[in-house]
């Protein structure tokens, strides 16, 4: 087979999501108590849409004496209210919002796309749903703690204070806030900088939904807004969800306080194909592992591992499955690769792709036209001819970038796999059964996909091994992260 | 028999019946030489320092070995080396392993009264901490085939996949042992991580050193492979510097409630993410043993796998 030219005269039509039914507003405040409140110092910082360049709205940004009052707020409300409700209200209030954000669906999923770059097709299909259903997850959960963890009487800590990325930006929120008020607890939550808004509207909701006020608190703005949060006396739990350098930078503020942390932190997931794969599914779990989300995933698969004897034919599918992948621009139903989501982002995928030319890898990039528009994009790119020192291969990029090495025997992938301070995800694809269960069973990571990738679940707890941070989401060990057991 | 490991008969090679100068009735005790346990072996500090334990009553007991940051990187290598092995063993074989541990205390009771009188316990406080070790570790050995069928979980996602979540151990743990119950408080750490498939460095209590390095000897002939249980004797304020920054160390545990040792051993432990324990618990308590404890030193791996029907692979997305 010759690989398909797509640039032909067979040219996908447009098909762009409309925006017309969606709410925005110009400018967002900071949502405490219940309530939408200027910031103390008057400062304001721009959204932009990442596939044009230009402003969507501003939004407000947190102060320390901000934060202190959400804090405040957080801390009555968990007093007066939320920690003397039986589980079966709480978990009323976040079935609540399950349904108001099913409801809302479109609306968020459009939102998305125009505020973090992602496709319409994931925002729509992926993010959205997900987000309502790790609400629905967890509501159950609110009156049926004691089930959990046998032989105890699991207790609520009190307030939560979240961080969390601009990779997923409801879905993050969702990851956090669903399973800390199941468990009893109350929130100040910081969206990131660059994607605040489905956490804006989703405080619409939880106006909506009647929430007790000062349940959830978001506060927005940059990395001192999320220090005053983590630095705040009266926080007894930190959700931290970015960077393992950030990660590390939190553990240490709070070494020694009484409160507890997980951390969700980055990730260089090795995807491994043997030669008895099912070599064309193989190559669609490569572009999902890794193109998936323009590659803004912490646990992209983004070391791919191949076994000699199958090299030649994964590289030239993948090389012409590449050809096909459309990067445009993120409304488009169409899209398979949206905008990256910031400039200073691109400037870093940038480095790294530069850092592998200088290297001496071999890089090849898809041949796709990008957008005529002053967003930010980057072409699907991959490395072959790497080596486990090169930048590429040990450092998290977050971006469409792939690093490729081949393998002889299962035993040296393994620990080529393992040699890295990361340990979050790992894929296997092979046809073997107790292959798989071997190497799942010898790679150092806390997901791990077999023959798929990239699948997530409220009921799956998610989280990772090693530098990759603590702590699960997801799922019946979700829970532990905001009880005492 | 027991007691003649601590207090043999001066016996006919031995040097005081060289010059032939024997009395029936002399009984002149052979001291034992404490040295560490790393990766199966006796081996002395590689640093020749030692430091004198004293009971309670300020009595010379020992000299221990004054184990440096060398003897803690070497340790670290043979559990490294020791850990995935074990973790590979069957629960079975785990359960079984720790039930020895037990049996080869039993029948070493008396020489650890003694040693725990010796440094200044009271005879029924000795008798009582003997039995609730051995307890303990049988308790720990019904465990090791049981704690992943209660922590585990199937997972129902919405989509077409067998999706399951399984507990692994951490991998290394470096460890304090409590600084009472020399005997107790060293095995109810030792227990849960050993359970789990972790490997362990323990540093014994200061004060309370013989009792540990004598457990090392129970441990040596109760079928535990070299390098899962490493003990060293030392001193805390010296070596915990080590212990919390190493970078192969997964996890560490510490005992007790010194607010700056936990404040430096938090921070150390930011460089890799070791995952930090701090238990302050009456280790004669229920308390002291739980599976929990196990788990505590476990991480959780959540696989996926498609189920035929719909085996598109990782295609979802496109």
């Amino acid at each position: 087979m010759s690989s398909i030219n797509f640039n032909t005269t067979w040219q996908y039509a447009p098909a762009p999501e409309s925006t017309d039914h969606i709410a925005l507003k110009e400018q967002y405040e900071l949502f405490i108590n219940n309530k939408f409140i200027k910031p103390k110092e008057g400062k304001y910082f721009e959204t932009l849409n990442p596939s044009t360049g230009k402003k969507i709205a501003s939004i407000a940004e947190a102060g320390e004496a901000d934060v202190d009052a959400a804090v405040k707020a957080a801390r009555n409300a968990y007093n007066k209210v939320w920690s003397k409700m039986s589980g079966k209200d709480r978990g009323k209030y976040i079935y609540r919002i399950a349904r108001l954000l099913q409801e809302r669906a479109r609306e968020f999923a459009v939102i998305e796309s125009m505020d973090g770059g992602k496709p319409i097709r994931e925002s729509r299909d992926i993010d959205i749903p997900l987000a309502a259903a790790h609400f629905f997850y967890y509501a159950g959960w609110a009156d049926k703690l004691e089930y959990a963890f046998p032989n105890r009487q699991p207790k609520s800590m009190g307030v939560a204070g979240q961080v969390i990325p601009w990779n997923f930006p409801l879905l993050m929120a969702a990851w956090k806030i669903a399973p800390a008020l199941a468990t009893g607890n109350t929130i100040v939550i910081k969206p990131a900088e660059t994607t605040p808004l489905t956490a804006l509207k989703l405080a619409e909701l939880i106006q909506e939904a009647d929430l007790p006020p000062g349940v959830v608190n978001i506060v927005t703005g940059a990395g001192q807004t999320g220090a005053a949060i983590v630095n705040h006396p009266d926080i007894d739990k930190i959700a931290f969800t970015g960077s393992t350098g950030v990660g590390k930078i939190i553990q240490n503020a709070i070494a020694g306080t009484r409160k507890k942390a997980t951390l969700e932190l980055g990730g260089k997931a090795a995807n491994i194909i043997l030669e008895d794969a099912a070599i064309d599914q193989a190559v669609e779990g490569i572009i999902n592992g890794i193109y998936f989300n323009q590659g803004h995933v912490c646990c992209a698969g983004s070391r791919l591992f191949v076994q000699e004897g199958v090299y030649d034919e994964v590289i030239r599918k993948l090389k012409a499955r590449m050809e096909t992948l459309i990067v445009g621009d993120p409304l488009d139903k169409n899209t398979d690769i949206g905008a990256i989501n910031s400039k200073s982002q691109l400037g870093t995928i940038e480095r790294y792709i530069q850092s592998g030319i200088d290297e001496g890898a071999e890089m090849y990039q898809s041949s796709c036209e990008l957008p005529k528009t002053k967003g930010y994009w980057c072409r699907p790119t991959l490395f072959t001819n790497t080596s486990q020192s090169h930048k590429i291969v040990k450092e998290e990029i977050f971006g469409p970038v792939l690093a490729v090495q081949s393998f002889r025997t299962v035993e040296e992938v393994i620990q080529k796999a393992n040699n890295t301070p990361y340990g979050l995800s790992a894929g296997v694809w092979t046809d073997k059964g107790s292959k798989i269960f071997r190497l799942t069973n010898k790679l150092r990571a806390g997901v791990i996909w077999a023959n798929t990738y990239n699948k997530f679940d409220p009921t799956a707890p998610f989280g990772g091994f090693k530098e990759s941070g603590f702590g699960r989401e997801g799922g019946l060990h979700g829970l532990a992260a905001y009880l005492k057991i | 028999m027991a007691k003649k490991n601590t207090k043999i008969k001066a016996s006919s090679n031995g040097s005081h019946n060289q010059n032939g100068t024997s009395h029936q009735d002399i009984s002149l005790s052979v001291q034992k030489t404490y040295k560490l346990y790393i990766g199966g072996k006796f081996p002395r500090t590689e640093s020749g320092r030692y430091y004198k334990l004293k009971n309670s009553k300020g009595k010379f007991v020992a000299n221990m070995c004054r184990g440096s940051r060398k003897d803690f990187r070497m340790a670290v290598v043979a559990a490294r080396k020791a850990q995935s092995s074990w973790a590979g063993r069957t629960a079975y074989n785990r359960s079984q392993i720790l039930y020895r541990i037990a049996e080869m205390l039993e029948g070493r009771k008396e020489q650890f009264i003694t040693e725990l009188v010796e440094l200044g316990s009271t005879t029924t406080a000795a008798k009582k901490e003997v039995q609730l070790s051995i307890d303990r570790l049988v308790y720990y050995a019904g465990w090791a085939d049981k704690y992943q069928q209660i922590f585990s979980s199937v997972n129902p996602v919405a989509s077409s996949h067998f999706n399951f979540s399984i507990l692994e151990p951490m991998g290394v743990v470096s460890a304090f042992a409590p600084e009472e119950l020399g005997l107790l408080g060293l095995v109810s750490i030792i227990a849960p991580a050993i359970c789990g498939g972790n490997s362990i460095i323990i540093l014994a209590d200061e004060k309370l050193a013989t009792p540990a390095i004598s457990f090392a000897e129970v441990i040596h002939t109760s079928d535990v492979p070299g390098g899962v249980i490493n003990i060293l004797t030392g001193l805390r304020s010296e070596l915990k510097g080590h212990f919390s920054s190493h970078m192969d160390v997964n996890a560490i545990v510490y005992t007790g409630d010194d607010k700056q040792d936990i404040i430096d051993i938090e921070h150390n432990a930011v460089k890799n993410l070791k995952r930090v324990r701090v238990y302050d618990l009456d280790w004669y308590s229920e308390a002291a043993q739980s599976p929990y404890m196990i788990m505590d030193l476990q991480e959780t791996k959540t696989t996926w796998h498609p189920i035929a029907h719909d085996m598109t692979g990782g295609g979802g997305a496109y």
